[in-house]
């Protein structure tokens, strides 16, 4: 299988501020690939580096080194021209639906503003929004509208939408459903598997959360401080876990059942007593 | 013209990299410096008194002012999402300033020049006044001038065209405010409340009812005997428009001694108003309009902020969601912990110091002395959030509100402080109200969950229970929503970690 994304050795560093300080590496040589209508759920905690992995591959962080191949092409450092290209091909949904929508656009025109960019006719931008907004299940009259007057999800399938216009092939999802409640979760969950399966896109999947990586993703990356340290198929690296860091990940999430969790909680005491990992700063 | 100027130099200041911020930031320091009106006379020669040039000058000398105002909206509205979003949408520079960064920041910007136009008026009147200008152009400095020069004939002649210069100047103002107001239309202003408080139910204020309080030694357990806090039937609004909208409907529920209660619903279930309302701490505009809600007895509805106080951190205690918001960046940790134990517990000043650094020890943070020293930003959000439930817990409160006090932090650290409120919880004897959408977290900590939706109790039981046979639609479907249903795989991961031990 060829991989459609492929990244390897990525290393980025920041640049503090002060003169003397030093700056900082937050991702010490990742891996990954996607493959043609795939979903790669990249799970870590907060400070992992996930986000940097998907705005390098979105060309909005330059890496120190390493490098990222989209469908066979280096696109590590891309030029705006190459970037205005790759647009059509690589799109991303971000976190949060309040500040990823411009409050002073209509929807109408956040969606058709990069097709029109691309090169449609008003008219046929038009057109295509009034398909985009039944894809995603949000009525015709909603272009018209402006973001404020949607509620969360329904802004996160405006973002979903904006993403899908040029019929990308891949999209970065970067903790799509997080600030999302639990029944808006599973039905924003259902509609981008279901897109998934109608249109062969794939998704990096970023998200701190195992069980929304699960449900959505075939193989999964744990990111652990800036590296991967584990990768695999969902139903091994949940059962049989080959590094300490995900298995704790795995027995902190709570279990919505008494009796399972206390059995949870145990191991997870034991775990923690019995190895101690080193503490995050 | 200093609009023209100021805006684009603005924009691409804000937008693009350090370097040619910095050129651009030099260039308009350096027009500052210009002194305006004398520059202005000194070139007077070279205008020959045309308000035209003097003008075009002026702008020119005013765009900094203007490049400032937009330069530092620019740079807010630059890291926003959409900002991002529209580049990889792969729009050009000039694009993403034109459409999204100018149609933001384009307010500010509308007030600021009605300003000018005012100043710019105001500026050439006073040098035709000076007499610099041109003679043949009427204008109101001139008029204003003679005026002057025939004070002793017509004392008001040069009254009249003062006050319509001032009165230009303003209305410039008022219409830079509506032009803008008119392209940013029907953004929602929040409104007072014209109407008094609604009738609150029960003024129950009996001194007798507090001392009344059931004995602490009944232990956990059901306590509908005598409960620690009790709502009932509470009703809280908020105007909307011209009318009240319900937020909570009459919700009622019990927390016993020592007994943790989840109360569980989406985000605008009225959850979180249920807990603001025991803590006496709802937003301002929010109104009770029904119901009663007593702590230990004592009814806490038609109570003053001030009888309010004494209750808060001794009985009732509080910790948020978001634990780096809810500290003082300008304070170190321990000076601010220092304040809210001499505050509540009235300790000695100098016992303070040790027994902040007790607390610290006892909610779990490594190096007491440390974290004591730092400065918020200086600490992570466990540590922030380990920090707060010091403070909360720090005059052993009989019940403890929190409000999604594990949401904005990772599962690991989350799984460490439920651990923690879980002991805390055992060793003082706290009752403990967790406000949280996470079933998840009501399953490890709570004895009892409520479950809320629009403002209304849907079902409330044992948590077993509830897990095991949820009663109500809304219950099941929540539940059913949760994503992990095939959590078989991580059981056999605890069993077979918790047997290697």
């Amino acid at each position: 299988m060829t991989a459609l994304l492929e990244v390897e050795d990525l290393r980025v560093r920041f640049g503090r501020k002060g003169l003397r300080s030093r700056p900082v590496e937050v991702l010490h040589g990742v891996s990954l690939s996607v493959g043609v209508g795939e979903t790669l759920g990249l799970v870590g905690e907060s400070g992992s580096g996930k986000t940097t992995i998907g705005r390098t591959v979105l060309g909005l962080v330059t890496p120190s080194s390493g490098s990222v191949r989209f469908a066979g092409e280096d696109v590590t450092a891309a030029s705006r021209r190459t970037r205005r290209r790759l647009a059509k091909d690589i799109q991303v949904v971000f976190q949060d639906p309040y500040t990823s929508l411009n409050p002073a656009l209509s929807v109408g025109d956040i969606l058709s503003e990069p097709l029109v960019v691309q090169g449609l006719s008003r008219r046929d931008a038009q057109a295509r929004v009034r398909g985009l907004l039944e894809q995603v299940n949000l009525p015709a009259g909603a272009a018209e509208r402006l973001p404020r007057e949607f509620s969360g999800g329904q802004r996160q399938r405006v973002a979903i939408a904006r993403a899908l216009a040029p019929s990308p092939k891949l999209i970065v999802c970067d903790e799509p459903v997080s600030a999302l409640d639990l029944t808006t979760q599973a039905k924003v969950l259902d509609l981008l598997a279901e897109i998934q399966t109608r249109t062969q896109v794939s998704y990096l999947f970023i998200s701190h959360d195992l069980a929304v990586v699960r449900h959505i993703s075939v193989r999964v990356s744990v990111l652990y401080r800036g590296d991967v340290v584990e990768t695999g198929p969902v139903r091994d690296v949940i059962s049989s876990p080959s590094h300490d860091y995900t298995r704790r990940l795995l027995l902190a999430a709570p279990v919505a059942d008494p009796d399972k969790q206390a059995v949870r909680r145990r191991a997870r005491r034991a775990l923690i007593e019995s190895q101690p990992l080193e503490k995050a700063g | 013209m200093a609009l023209a100027i100021g805006v684009t130099a603005g924009l691409v200041g804000g937008y693009f990299g350090n370097v040619t911020r910095n050129a651009t930031e030099w260039l308009f320091n350096l027009v500052m410096t210009f002194p305006g009106l004398i520059t202005l006379i000194v070139l007077m020669p070279l205008t020959r008194g045309d308000y035209r040039w003097t003008m075009l000058i002026y702008g020119v000398l005013l765009a900094p002012g203007t490049y400032r105002i937009v330069r530092n909206l620019v740079v807010a509205v630059k890291n926003e999402l959409y900002v991002d979003a529209a580049r990889v949408s792969g729009l050009s520079d000039l694009r993403i300033l034109g459409r999204h960064v100018l149609f933001v920041i384009r307010g500010p910007v509308i007030t600021n020049t009605a300003f000018l136009m005012g100043t710019a008026i105001g500026v050439q009147s006073g040098l035709a006044f000076l007499g610099v200008g041109s003679k043949e152009v009427p204008s109101f400095g001139l008029m204003i001038a003679s005026g002057f020069g025939n004070l002793y004939l017509v004392p008001l002649q040069f009254v009249w065209p003062s006050i319509l210069l001032g009165l230009l100047t303003g209305s410039m103002v008022l219409l830079g405010n509506s032009v803008r107001d008119a392209f940013e239309l029907g953004r929602p202003k929040p409104q007072k409340l014209a109407a008094p408080p609604v009738a609150v139910g029960a003024q129950l204020s009996d001194g007798v009812a507090s001392s009344t309080a059931p004995s602490t030694d009944g232990g956990a357990g059901g306590g509908t005997a005598g409960p620690l806090l009790s709502v009932h039937d509470l009703g809280v609004a908020f105007p909307a428009g011209d009318d009240l909208r319900e937020v909570v409907k009459g919700v009622s529920l019990t927390v016993g001694p020592g007994e943790v209660v989840g109360l569980v619903g989406e985000s605008g279930s009225g959850k979180s108003q249920t807990a603001f309302s025991v803590l006496g701490v709802l937003a301002p505009e929010a109104r009770i309009t029904r119901g009663s809600i007593r702590l230990d007895g004592r009814e806490l509805i038609g109570l003053s902020d001030a009888e309010l106080r004494p209750l808060r951190g001794r009985v009732v205690s509080y910790i948020p969601q978001e634990p780096m918001s809810n500290l003082d960046p300008c304070f170190t940790v321990g000076s601010q912990l220092t304040e809210r134990v001499r505050r509540t517990l009235g300790a000695a000043r100098g016992d303070e110091r040790r027994t902040v650094l007790e607390l610290l020890e006892r909610v779990e943070i490594p190096d007491p002395a440390r974290v004591f020293a730092s400065y918020p930003h200086q600490i992570s959000g466990g540590m922030a959030q380990r920090v707060l439930i010091a403070g909360a817990v720090a005059c052993r409160p009989r019940l403890l509100i929190a409000d999604e006090p594990t949401t904005a932090l990772d599962v690991t650290v989350q799984a460490e402080i439920l651990d923690l409120l879980r002991g805390l919880q055992k060793d003082f004897d706290m009752a403990i109200l967790l406000v949280t959408h996470n079933f998840g977290v009501v399953a490890d900590l709570c004895d009892r969950l409520v479950v809320m939706r629009d403002g209304e109790v849907v079902e409330s039981g044992s948590t077993r229970e509830v897990f095991a046979a949820p009663r109500h639609a809304y219950t099941r479907s929540l539940l059913g929503s949760i994503l992990d249903e095939d959590y078989f795989d991580v059981d056999v991961l605890a069993k077979s970690v918790g047997a290697g031990r």
